[in-house]
């Protein structure tokens, strides 16, 4: 499948966002964190920036943007309608828990309440975009048990590691959270390795057979019928992505769990200012390292079309 | 709504005939030279006469060889929309532009309210949606919904166009929900098949397999040729002599 950047940013930036979205309305709500104006400003506004720049990302990959409200009537048949309603509908106790913490500057009562229903919506949202892919069957590299909680997990890893970082930068950083986040990298690091290995190993019942309907032997491509690529082709027949498979995978590894796991066990015995670096460098990393691991995700995709031209 | 319907009415739909698609190619240029001025108009072009010509077909001729223990042959393979019974590309739609009629079970696209999002060509495993770049929303087979109902036509081109082009009635048009209807029994007599059962789209199009290779070769009834080099020696001279 073709790795467009609109919708590769798009699912990494809301995992993060909505990933922290859900971590500040949870422990705001516990009473683990104060309702300090400037921390409360940094999170909600880190959590909801990212989701509207990846909500904004994704309509770029539309053909007719200006169309995008006609996607939240269908949510009785569609993941995309429904993850469309889900956003939007996450804004409005997001957009509550910010005024009562930023403006009012309290944590508790409704805010509270505000908080909690805004992680609900948060991890809401991700279980519609997981499941958009998951449920495409065409792509058995999605349609696969570890699509929908490898959504979920690489959502609240992301999200639990911005939060360290945040709370590491004004100094009100706590052992447990950085011990959390790098465990739940591990988990993320394990559940990819697992992926990738269902994935090496899938054996599609899908063939050149079953999709010409040929019946026993082989059935080989002897001529396309287009000399061109076509949008097929463009869209669903990418295959840069396999020649340098081996090596965005161990750049993944490095980026989104290794470096990560190794900076937020040094910021454990690292002094302020430094172990806020270290945390704040944590989350830089594997950011980019999860925007190489959601192109891989897409790029090593093999769609059944591509059977028909022999790729 | 792009949920389905329980029930349609008639499954309006195509056979073809695998054994006699002779890959001409008359089927692509028929539907194209309809279809660009039709329902889904246009079906856009990019670049056509320069190095990266691309556009929106409905329907293209792949050829394939096709190897087994009894030998090996060319089938020329045509690929359009199926119109499945299960369609996941109309209930993956979060606009509602695709649909499948309760009336006939065609699955179209509404072009006003697509947005271009492409999801339901991922949906689809058999590549029958194209995106037009150009106009910025997805395209399809429509069946030629605008010719099979138009009483402008003669009753005889109430089908689509490239049923109508195929110049070895490889191609069938009719109600494959009805098992009296002539498309039915077709499939049925040569074991039509569906494209990728396994998928659970159930598409109402069915292809018919090549038939099976005969055992044994053609009789020739003709007469041997004669041997054309002149004979030599004495026969040679009063075959001359006698043909002059």
């Amino acid at each position: 499948m073709h790795p467009a950047f609109s919708v590769v940013f798009f699912t990494t930036a809301t995992g993060a966002g909505y990933g922290l979205l859900a971590l500040l309305g949870v422990l705001g709500a516990a009473g683990f964190i104060e309702p300090d104006f400037w921390l409360g400003l940094a999170g909600v506004g880190l959590a909801l920036g990212l989701i509207s720049a990846g909500l904004l990302s994704s309509t770029g990959h539309l053909g007719r943007p200006e169309r995008a409200w006609r996607a939240f009537s269908q949510w009785r048949s569609s993941w995309l309608s429904r993850e469309g309603v889900s956003s939007v509908l996450t804004f409005v106790p997001a957009g509550l828990f910010g005024i009562g913490w930023i403006i009012l500057g309290r944590l508790d009562g409704w805010v509270s309440a505000a908080g909690l229903l805004a992680a609900i919506g948060a991890v809401s949202t991700v279980c519609m975009t997981g499941m958009i892919y998951a449920s495409l069957k065409p792509i058995a590299q999605w349609h696969s048990p570890y699509t929908f909680p490898g959504y979920l997990i690489f959502s609240a890893m992301s999200g639990g590691v911005l939060l360290d970082a945040l709370l590491q930068g004004f100094a009100l950083g706590s052992a447990i959270l950085s011990v959390a986040s790098a465990l739940l990298t591990l988990l993320g690091w394990s559940w990819k390795l697992a992926t990738w290995r269902y994935n090496d190993r899938l054996e599609i019942p899908t063939t050149a057979n079953t999709a010409t309907g040929l019946a026993g032997g082989t059935v080989r491509s002897l001529e396309w019928p287009h000399t061109e690529e076509n949008y097929l082709l463009k869209e669903m027949g990418f295959r840069i992505a396999r020649k340098h498979a081996a090596k965005l995978r161990r750049i993944t590894q490095a980026l989104a769990f290794g470096l990560p796991i190794l900076l937020l066990i040094t910021a454990l015995v690292l002094p302020w200012p430094l172990s806020a670096m270290s945390s704040a460098l944590a989350a830089i990393a594997q950011f980019a390292g999860l925007l190489v691991e959601r192109w891989l995700f897409f790029a090593e995709a093999k769609h059944t079309v591509t059977l028909y031209y022999g790729r | 709504m792009t949920c389905l319907p329980a029930h349609t009415d008639k499954r309006l739909g195509l056979v073809i005939d695998l054994d006699t698609c002779v890959g001409c190619q008359a089927c692509v240029t028929a539907c194209k030279e309809w279809n660009t001025g039709g329902h889904m108009a246009p079906l856009t072009d990019i670049d056509p006469y320069g190095g990266h010509v691309d556009g929106v077909w409905f329907n293209r001729v792949h050829s394939y060889e096709h190897i087994t223990e009894m030998g090996g042959r060319t089938v020329n393979f045509p690929r359009s929309c199926l119109h499945c019974e299960q369609p996941a590309c109309v209930t993956v739609c979060p606009t509602g532009a695709s649909y499948k009629r309760a009336s006939d079970g065609i699955v179209l696209i509404d072009e006003d309210k697509c947005i271009g999002c492409k999801l339901c060509s991922w949906a689809c495993p058999y590549g029958a949606r194209e995106f037009d770049t150009d106009v910025g929303v997805m395209k399809k087979c429509t069946l030629c919904v605008d010719r099979i109902y138009n009483d402008n036509l003669a009753e005889e081109d109430r089908v689509p166009a490239c049923v109508a082009a195929c110049p070895t009635s490889a191609r069938h048009f009719g109600d494959l929900g009805d098992p009296m209807s002539a498309v039915s029994q077709l499939a049925a007599e040569r074991g039509g098949v569906d494209l990728m059962p396994e998928m659970g789209y159930r598409p109402t199009n069915k292809y018919l397999p090549p038939r099976a290779h005969t055992q044994r070769a053609a009789s020739v009834p003709a007469k041997a040729l004669e041997p054309v080099k002149a004979e030599g020696g004495f026969l040679g001279w009063v075959d001359r002599m006698l043909s002059s």
